[in-house]
């Protein structure tokens, strides 16, 4: 909790009549929340001497932390890979729409884009805290350019790369300055992949496999060289071999460094991926799964044509779907998790005590989702 | 004494809840009337398992009470004889306890009032007896090396002071005190047997409780209505009214007397 006389006098709030998501269990328990942190209404009980000044009745529903999302590249209409004069109010824009889908902190996502696209685009998206106006921007993720022809999906061939003799130079050059970005999907088995790898990890920047033809052995090299993420698992990578279980071996890998967790993004939409897929990957390691969207600028439009980087799509239909894992595993897989990938989970992703808790978003989402 | 014997804990603990919750609701307390539950001590603030998180996760977290009006005596003061004085005083102001809820130990102590207390005690530093460390080591993961041999404590006379007294006590091994308190004498040695000279008692216990009785004992007080209401009345009726039919129990009240 935040110190001095500034947070002891602001309002203490209690969320009642509600179930928590409080050491992956779901409690009947009141959620306390005093100058923009959890609190621990114990201490408050006996060491202040105070109750709350505000109480709101939550009607039986679940409070869960505000879902993280890691991948995802637009919405609305907005298209981060487009590189138009006011990029601003177009994260804004999505900032603002995705607070009632839940979500509070994002990574806006880049598709495989040329350098002039980077240079004009990263700059104008800085990491930002979020609040009544918006979710907040934890950091830029940016999906290729340096990945798999083969398995390139979506993204355009014409502006894929691979990394020269000078590697890291070759990414800061293609990229510009690095600090926004707080993820970088990449291809393992490129050349030279290695020391691209260390030298993003050294820098804070979290390292995420995909796109990619890499097989078991070259991936757990990516990962002892600092990666710590899967970009949309099974999607864009070689499928599972029982000999050679490529990326997706990596989930149960018993040649990864020690007490090392490999997190996975899963875009649990029933089409992306099978769910039966998805259960097998969730009861193979749960403490790893992060649900992502990958959602696209059409997100919340209707059907029709819409960009998506340097390329066109067109939506036709919509699915969704329920995952089909316990509401308690759902939840961490879509705020825990997410966090715990990005260090952040003292702060975000969680209910704990002292961790933060943005006082606007408890209008609408906060009383939300009897189930995912 | 009235002795309301249950089938089970379970049983046992929700007649208690209840009559509790009652005789608050009988009292219909306000800013200027206080009632004032009394509960015995426990364990240093500190620790894990504290009096302090307990009382918290079990009771107040629960209710509607200010902070203000709790006061748990506090094992870390300076003075502890005189963190003992101010919490009598404090009892003094909020007009006398009106209903003192405790439990009973294998020793037949009353809070922390160990074989051999005064029964005229007041609030005090104790040192603890080996029945009762052994009893408190599953707080302190079996290790007897860790609990701690001195607690603070309200007095034999302290509780006797209170308008009405409620002991619960369940399980086979209470069943030697149950039967030392209440079908033996007046002894230090059985400080809960104090309460055989308090106008207003009610022991809770559940039938393994009452293993050592007599059973004539227990028949009289498990007696069918058309012989002997006195405990039937507060088992079926006074102690499971709903809580908007409170003010129904009145019957079963002009019958009751110790």
């Amino acid at each position: 909790m935040r110190g001095g006389q500034g947070a002891a006098e602001a309002r203490v709030l209690q969320f009642t009549n509600c179930r928590i998501l409080r050491g992956g269990k779901l409690l009947r328990e009141d959620l306390w929340v005093r100058g923009g942190r959890i609190l621990d209404p114990e201490k408050l009980f006996f060491e202040e001497r105070r109750v709350a000044d505000e109480r709101r009745d939550c009607g039986g529903r679940i409070l869960a932390p505000g879902f993280i999302d890691v991948q995802i590249n637009g919405g609305f209409g907005v298209d981060f890979s487009q590189a138009t004069e006011d990029v601003g109010s177009g994260v804004a824009l999505v900032a603002r729409r995705i607070l009632s889908h839940g979500v509070t902190s994002f990574c806006p996502t880049l598709v495989t884009s040329p350098p002039e696209v980077y240079h004009k685009v990263v700059p104008q998206i800085p990491v930002k805290s979020g609040g009544p106006h918006g979710a907040g921007v934890l950091g830029l993720h940016l999906e290729g350019p340096f990945i798999s022809r083969e398995k390139r999906g979506a993204h355009p061939e014409a502006h894929l790369r691979s990394f020269e003799a000078n590697a890291f130079q070759d990414l800061l050059a293609t990229y510009g300055p690095l600090d926004n970005v707080r993820i970088v999907t990449l291809a393992p088995e490129l050349g030279h992949s290695h020391e691209v790898i260390r030298e993003l990890t050294t820098r804070g920047i979290c390292v995420s496999l995909g796109h990619s033809v890499a097989d078991l052995r070259a991936a757990e090299d990516a990962v002892w060289s600092g990666a710590t993420f899967i970009t949309h698992l099974f999607n864009a990578m070689l499928p599972f071999h029982h000999r050679d279980p490529g990326i997706v071996g990596l989930l149960t890998s018993d040649r990864l460094p020690a007490g090392r967790c490999i997190f996975y993004g899963m875009i649990a939409d029933g089409t992306h991926t099978n769910p039966a897929a998805l259960r097998i990957a969730h009861r193979a390691h749960p403490q790893g799964l992060v649900l992502v969207t990958d959602a696209i600028p059409a997100l919340g439009l209707g059907n029709g044509r819409h960009t998506l980087g340097q390329q066109e799509v067109e939506v036709d239909g919509l699915t969704a779907y329920v995952a089909g894992c316990s509401v308690e595993s759902a939840l961490e897989a879509a705020s825990l998790h997410p966090a715990q990938l990005l260090g952040l989970e003292k702060s975000k992703g969680t209910l704990d005590f002292g961790a933060d808790a943005g006082e606007g978003a408890s209008q609408g989402y906060w009383a939300a989702w009897p189930y995912l | 004494m009235k002795l309301i014997i249950l089938d089970h804990y379970s049983q046992a603990s929700e007649w208690a809840a209840k009559y509790i919750r009652n005789r608050i609701i009988q009292f219909n307390p306000g800013p200027e009337k206080y009632f004032t539950l009394g509960l015995p001590t426990g364990l240093p603030r500190d620790h894990p398992e504290s009096y302090h998180s307990f009382m918290w996760n079990n009771f107040f977290k629960h209710i509607d009470i200010h902070p203000e009006n709790t006061h748990i005596l506090d094992g870390n003061a300076v003075d502890l004889q005189a963190e003992c004085d101010a919490f009598e005083e404090k009892i003094k102001a909020a007009g006398g306890i009106e209903l003192f809820v405790g439990g009973i130990g294998p020793d037949g102590h009353i809070a922390f009032n160990e074989p051999g207390s005064s029964l005229v005690s007041r609030t005090r530093v104790k040192t603890l007896a080996m029945d009762t460390i052994l009893a408190n080591a599953r707080f302190f993961d079996g290790e007897l090396t860790k609990v701690p041999t001195m607690a603070l404590t309200v007095g034999v006379g302290t509780v006797m002071d209170a308008r009405e007294v409620m002991i619960l006590i369940t399980g086979a091994h209470k069943a030697f005190a149950l039967y030392k308190a209440i079908e033996e004498g007046v002894n230090h040695m059985w400080t809960v047997s104090a309460f055989q000279q308090h106008p207003r008692t009610v022991f809770v216990c559940d039938e393994d409780a009452t293993l050592e009785l007599k059973v004539k004992t227990v028949k009289y007080f498990k007696a069918p209505p058309q012989v002997n209401r006195k405990g039937c009345i507060y088992a079926t009726n006074f102690g499971m009214q709903p809580r908007w039919q409170a003010n129904a129990h009145t019957s079963a009240q002009s019958n009751g007397s110790s």
